[in-house]
């Protein structure tokens, strides 16, 4: 992105001094702290957590807002602008990283851990007679019995929402391009729509795993690397989602031009990373 | 580091055009705590980590030396032995991650704008952020000490089964590392940007400073690995308390997945802390030698080179939990390949050094002595590499020598030369180079005394991670304990050094103390103003700093 000799801005921005960053320091601790005594059994980490959390809104509401003000001021200019393109490209590949951990327990444990357990007479003669190395349907002695979640019903119908969803935030982009609001509003929304519907789905599908089907995060290594994966990955898109709904906001204010836009492609950026995380999860998770 | 006289107004280098800005964003700064809390300039954020890091560094030696006096005599003198284990993971801890990574991110702070012409961070106000991460998850592990059952007990590897089953103080280890990897993660991306895209005009990316490319290459592997270590400890948290069975066979799980996952993390953390010492003494080779430095190309390709084989050798780590000959093999040839680019950066190093007219200051002492004993501590890394010997040794005080040899040695002496070689540019003083001297020397050979004898006794089988040993290891046991206590007081010099340098030295310092140097950040007057190269620095003067060190013609 950068020429040999680099852009350089007449006057790069360099912000003013900021409250937001040692506010949002005080955020994740109360939040650390707390969880850390509420999952010891210290009741009152429940409040620190909540406390921390209100704090951590706070901050976030407060820091992008400087952001959009600084933005709307025309501070940024075409070198900031590659920055951010830098920063978020380098923000989204830690996130592949962080996904890519838990791709590799999931990997790991069904072609490695698994499988050994079951070759290994041991497990059976000696220590659990009853331990299944199938996959799906991997059970030990300290997993009841459940069913696998199967590919073809709501995690298909979701494959088609994501993309799609990435189909109407492309769309929403060519509005950014063409200056055409209706566009960008009308995209965003139906790319948050998407995004949404989702999410509800998903929250259906989790209900019906763990009433009906008996499938939880302790159902063994099918459960936890179930949920972990796809926990995570709706927790992404539940923040993509937010990102694009401030995004639809902008638009409504006339906040972007053609030329200068990049709010929204971040979060476009966003979005299709989450969008091809939940392609892996479907072909690994759901599908084989 | 900073002085008091350092003006607190925007004062351009006198190189540098003084155009009025719009806007008038520069300048603004809070007086009192207000300037430190809610900082943006990279100054002032990079003095906090150096501080930080340097307390940090004080309390993980206090825990170093609570280690060394248990094990003065066989039996257990001051420590239970399970307060020996929290001594033993918080003084990895917080070298790891509160003193070694900090220290460099520090001098990356206050440095990389210098050196490429760049007016801050790209990211400002998230590199205070970066920063103030770092004392809540400082706080989280002293909190974990006070936690019913004490602190984190299970090594600074964390590996389960026992990380599962320790008491509430794991927990707040956990998030520790959380925090501190978001601190991270978030400094690595500013420091990437930074360079990817504010080098001054001329500056192409091979015609940067060798700090600035081992300070790219450190960042981009943080940014690859620090979330691999958010996963794996998010994995214990949930087998510890919501159920998973991740390291658990009962479930179907296995707890070597946890020791793959960490040391994805490890091994290229280990050249997170290496590579930006090779930067450090890159810099300083040449200034006392007063020659370019040797084969900068292939020192770049060098970095690139252990960067990406880094990522191929973590099964090292794990010779001894058992693994197929033919993963044994891969690891084990990965690993001694990584020799080759070490090698070229040693050779290139001496080669620099070759007919120079070298001068030996404190900044080149340490890089000196971080040559000879990063070297020792590179060979007896090719030692452990092989996996029949490392096997006999993994367990072993042959280890604990092998990795004090390189980080303390390696990049702790890069980080006192650094300190020493741009002091002058910080607070605008010369530091007392005989006291410097002195604590060169005395670090240097109260080091060896501590951790030479532990090759020995990791040869003669004493098993690392106990507080207890058998009799006939004491004699080298004591000479370390003593070498330890040694190397500790040393610190006192550089302390008082550091404090005297700010208040005034032995004199003011001009901009440019060492002749040798044609770094940019020797440009800007000492102490450098408060913000520098507001615009960037002028074409023709990073031509002539460039033609200095050989990169141009």
């Amino acid at each position: 992105m950068n020429v040999e000799n680099g852009i350089h801005d007449a006057h790069y921005f360099v912000p003013q001094p900021s409250r937001w960053p040692i506010t949002g320091s005080i955020a994740l601790f109360c939040m650390t702290c707390g969880t850390a005594l509420w999952i010891n059994n210290m009741q009152a980490g429940k409040w620190l957590l909540l406390v921390g959390f209100v704090i951590l809104i706070h901050m976030l509401i407060g820091w992008f807002g400087d952001v959009i003000t600084e933005s709307q001021h025309g501070d940024y200019g075409q070198q900031v602008d590659h920055s951010f393109r830098w920063g978020m490209s380098w923000f989204i590949f830690s996130e592949v990283m962080f996904f890519a951990a838990f791709f590799g327990a999931l990997f790991y444990t069904r072609t490695i851990s698994v499988p050994e357990l079951g070759w290994f007479s041991d497990t059976h003669d000696v220590l659990w007679p009853t331990f299944k190395a199938t996959w799906p349907g991997v059970s030990g002695p300290k997993v009841a019995p459940y069913a696998p979640m199967e590919a073809f019903g709501i995690p298909a119908i979701n494959t088609a929402l994501l993309l799609s969803s990435g189909i109407t935030v492309t769309w929403a982009h060519w509005g950014f391009v063409k200056n055409n609001r209706t566009q960008m509003a009308l995209g965003l929304a139906l790319t948050i729509g998407l995004g949404a519907i989702f999410l509800v789905l998903q929250a259906l599908e989790y209900h019906h795993a763990y009433t009906a089907m008996h499938l939880t995060l302790a159902s063994g290594a099918y459960g936890m690397t179930f949920f972990m994966l796809t926990g995570f990955h709706g927790m992404h898109v539940l923040v993509g989602a937010i990102m694009l709904s401030v995004m639809l906001g902008r638009v409504l204010k006339g906040h972007f031009t053609p030329e200068h836009h990049f709010g929204f492609e971040a979060a476009a950026w966003y979005w299709h990373f989450v969008d091809v995380v939940w392609l892996g999860l479907f072909v690994f998770v759901y599908c084989l | 580091m900073t002085t008091a006289t350092e003006t607190l107004h925007p004062h351009d280098a006198a190189h540098d055009e003084h155009a009025s800005h719009g806007g008038g964003h520069h300048g603004a700064t809070h007086s009192g705590w207000r300037r430190w809390v809610y900082a943006t300039n990279h100054k002032d954020i990079g003095t906090m980590y150096l501080w930080f890091a340097f307390s940090m560094f004080l309390l993980g030696g206090t825990f170093a030396l609570c280690i060394r006096a248990e094990l003065f005599q066989p039996g257990l003198q001051f420590w239970q032995p399970e307060f020996f284990n929290q001594l033993t993971t918080l003084h990895g801890v917080i070298m790891v991650f509160g003193a070694i990574m900090p220290a460099f991110t520090g001098l990356m702070n206050w440095q990389l704008p210098l050196m490429i012409g760049a007016p801050d961070m790209a990211f400002a106000r998230m590199n205070n952020w970066s920063f103030w991460l770092l004392p809540p998850a400082a706080l989280l592990l002293i909190i974990s000490l006070f936690m019913p059952g004490g602190g984190p007990g299970a090594g600074w590897t964390f590996y389960p089964p026992l990380s599962v089953q320790l008491g509430p103080g794991m927990d707040f280890g956990i998030f520790a590392i959380h925090l501190m990897g978001l601190s991270s993660i978030m400094g690595s991306i500013n420091i990437v940007t930074t360079i990817l895209n504010m080098r001054a005009p001329g500056m192409t990316l091979l015609k940067m400073p060798l700090f600035a490319w081992t300070s790219l290459v450190t960042a981009y592997l943080l940014i690859a690995v620090a979330p691999v270590l958010a996963g794996a400890v998010t994995m214990l948290l949930t087998d510890r308390h919501f159920g998973t069975h991740f390291f658990n066979a009962a479930g179907g799980g296995d707890p070597i997945l946890f020791q793959h996952v960490f040391w994805f993390f490890g091994h290229p953390e280990v050249y997170i802390m290496a590579l930006p010492a090779f930067g450090v003494v890159s810099q300083i080779l040449p200034t006392f030698s007063r020659k370019p430095l040797f084969g900068y190309v292939s020192m770049v390709y060098a970095v690139c080179a252990i960067a990406i084989l880094s990522f191929m050798v973590w099964g090292h780590h794990m010779f001894a939990v058992g693994f197929p000959a033919t993963a044994q093999l891969f690891y084990m040839f990965m690993t001694m390949l990584i020799a080759v680019p070490t090698g070229v950066k040693v050779f290139n190093w001496i080669a620099t050094m070759w007919q120079g007219s070298m001068t030996f200051e404190t900044p080149m002492l340490f890089a000196i002595g971080f040559l000879c004993l990063f070297t020792i501590g590179g060979f007896s890394g090719l030692v452990l590499s092989l996996a029949p010997v490392d096997i006999a040794l993994h367990g072993t005080y042959y280890v604990v020598a092998h990795f004090h040899y390189v980080l303390v040695a390696g990049a702790l002496f890069s980080l006192f030369g650094a300190a020493y070689y741009w002091l002058p540019k910080w607070t605008g003083y010369m530091y007392n180079e005989r006291m410097g001297k002195i604590h060169f020397w005395w670090s240097m050979i109260s080091f060896n005394i501590t951790f030479f004898p532990m090759h020995f006794l990791g040869l003669a089988g004493m098993p690392r991670r106990i507080p207890d040993y058998a009799l006939q290891f004491t004699t080298f046991n004591e000479i370390a304990s003593v070498g330890a206590f040694l190397f500790g007081f040393a610190q006192i010099f550089f302390l008082y050094n550091v404090i005297h340098t700010i208040r005034g030295g032995v004199g003011p310092a001009p901009a440019k103390p060492w002749d040798g140097a044609h770094t940019l950040e020797w440009e800007v007057d000492s102490p450098a103003p408060h913000h520098t190269w507001e615009t960037p620095p002028d074409e023709a003067l990073v031509r002539r700093g460039l033609v200095a060190q050989g990169l141009e013609h």
